[in-house]
């Protein structure tokens, strides 16, 4: 049963719906898009009983505000951009119940960049190739395929297993800083670049510049040099490449990436890191830590177990 | 020859097949996706075959970079060996062309010193390699086409053309899933429809098949456009 669950009274900056990813849609050209940090989406859906893949509302910046129009269990997780119930500082990294009539609001961005919301029971959409994620350039997924706006009614499922006040742990929850090291795994191309160059992007500050979206972080810093062409022959991209067009600018390749580049990419960033940078605010400063492959899968098998354990427990 | 390959961080791995663009490669890399698809390996989440490359995105809590490379070494074993051979299908694109919708026609054949009969006997008597497929959802990168045709682009690209418009843009040769500003020569039109996210099948290409224009007529051509409304067409494929 669909049931009127909020009535967008301010839509915020940019709010989408957005779950774990389009995949399997690659190989046509289609972009995977998902939420930004994934972590902050899992915990959230797992905090109200849902399952990890469920879409949530992605808040960016200045969120929006939304009228409840039936009682319902929320959670709100990532960056900390002050929510409010009724003027109330609302709780994160928590579940709680909103009654009908009440208003969530959020205020300055205090810590990271965007918020997730989910909704006990899960938001009642229309999937488009398998997945709610919006993809704003191709206009699919979520609700139209596009960002909520005035007005707009959200529709939620019937919540089964609705639970209030289940937290995450204080030492699980993200820290969100203004310097972010981000683990990578070098290649596939680092013989394009000079000696030099490899051990400047290793040690190196790199600034997050305005003109990073949901696409991709351009980054400022040290020129990356090339031995000879920045250029490829057009190959898959893959979430958190690093690419270094001739200008030897490095640009962080984020969800809303296309499928394939034709540019030369240094690393890629461990997937458990992209959460941290999908966190980080223009102006931020990035700094990358070579690991193996191996290290990194063990990062990702600490992260997939914390999530397996409180799948378990919200069941 | 020994398997190059390369980490893309921890949830991907590509795999280098060659150094420069040729169906040759190409085609290896066809013949190995298909044994991928066979193989069904536990954690692989999905492929993206290129140029010169194959990307395979996993997830490391199922299968860990180093088994799967074992993994993906034997099946490189076997295409070494010649056990499999491609099967390439020929997707056949009704296109009508010249027209309103193909406004262009004309300029490529004055450009090459040709008809518009000769332009359109020669870009639909080739069978397409479809490369890859990117860009944008269900834009198929295509080789092959004969110089004899090959025209610039636009000086001036238009904001908008037509889903389903066929156009050359130097040797290349594509056809617009989706409408998106463009600087291709437009020479034609398809009614069918290369990308519907609504459709079970929402993109109808896949890398490594060929595809080849048929021109039809504006009768033939308003038919299928109507079938495709209904939901009925379906597309003429043969083994090539």
């Amino acid at each position: 049963m669909s049931r009127k669950l909020f009535q967008v009274i301010k839509p915020g900056l940019l709010t989408t719906f957005q779950d774990l990813g389009r995949t399997g849609y690659q190989e046509y050209g289609l972009v995977v898009a998902g939420a930004m940090d994934d972590f902050s989406l899992q915990i959230s859906n797992l905090l109200v009983g849902n399952r990890r893949d469920e879409a949530g509302l992605e808040v960016t910046m200045m969120g929006p505000t939304l009228k409840v129009l039936e009682d319902a269990v929320i959670a709100i997780t990532g960056g900390n951009l002050s929510p409010r119930l009724n003027g109330k500082p609302a709780p994160m990294w928590k579940s709680f119940a909103v009654k009908e009539g009440q208003l969530i609001e959020f205020g300055q961005p205090m810590e990271g960049i965007r918020s997730y919301i989910s909704v006990a029971g899960g938001f009642d959409l229309p999937a488009v190739m398998g997945s709610n994620s919006t993809f704003l350039k191709a206009k699919i997924g979520g609700l139209n395929g596009r960002a909520l706006e005035k007005e707009d009614i959200l529709y939620g499922n019937e919540d089964v297993h609705a639970v209030t006040g289940r937290s995450l742990h204080y030492d699980e929850i993200p820290k969100y800083q203004k310097e972010v090291t981000a683990r990578v795994v070098l290649g596939p191309h680092q013989d394009a670049f000079t000696d030099e160059a490899i051990k400047t992007f290793l040690s190196s500050n790199y600034e997050i510049t305005p003109q990073s979206d949901r696409m991709g972080f351009r980054l400022k810093g040290p020129e990356l040099t090339h031995k000879t062409s920045a250029d490829i022959i057009s190959e898959a991209i893959p979430l958190g490449g690093i690419q270094v067009p001739a200008n030897g600018q490095p640009i962080i390749l984020m969800a809303d990436r296309q499928t394939t580049g034709g540019y030369t990419r240094i690393a890629t960033v461990i997937s458990a890191d992209i959460s941290l940078l999908a966190q980080a605010a223009p102006g931020a400063v990035v700094r990358f830590e070579e690991v193996s492959v191996e290290e990194a899968q063990e990062v990702y098998q600490g992260r997939e177990s914390l999530l397996r354990v409180l799948d378990k427990v919200s069941k | 020859m020994k398997l190059t390959y390369h980490p893309l961080g921890d949830t991907g791995i590509q795999l280098v097949f060659g150094q420069t663009i040729s169906e040759e490669t190409n085609q290896k890399i066809r013949i190995f996706t298909d044994l991928l698809k066979a193989e069904q390996i536990e954690g692989i989440v999905e492929w993206v075959p290129a140029y010169t490359t194959l990307s395979i995105f996993y997830r490391p809590d199922k299968v860990r970079y180093q088994a799967l490379l074992e993994k993906l070494e034997r099946l490189y074993e076997n295409i070494q060996r010649g056990v499999a051979e491609a099967a390439s299908l020929v997707y056949e694109i009704p296109t009508y062309y010249g027209g309103e919708t193909g406004p262009d026609l004309n300029f490529v054949a004055d450009h090459n010193g040709l008809s518009e009969e000769d332009v359109i006997r020669i870009h639909s008597s080739q069978d397409y390699l479809i490369y890859m497929m990117g860009f944008v959802p269900g834009f198929p990168y295509l080789g092959g086409m004969p110089e004899e045709i090959a025209t610039p682009r636009l000086e001036e690209p238009r904001s908008k053309i037509a889903a389903g418009s066929v156009g050359i843009a130097g040797s290349q040769t594509g056809v617009y899933p989706l409408e998106t500003p463009g600087g291709w020569q437009i020479i034609g039109q398809t009614p069918v429809k290369l990308y519907d996210p609504e459709r079970e099948q929402p993109i109808l290409l896949t890398a490594g098949h060929y595809l080849r224009f048929v021109s039809v007529s504006r009768k033939e051509y308003e038919d299928i456009a109507e079938a495709v409304r209904l939901g009925e067409y379906k597309i003429n494929s043969k083994e090539k």
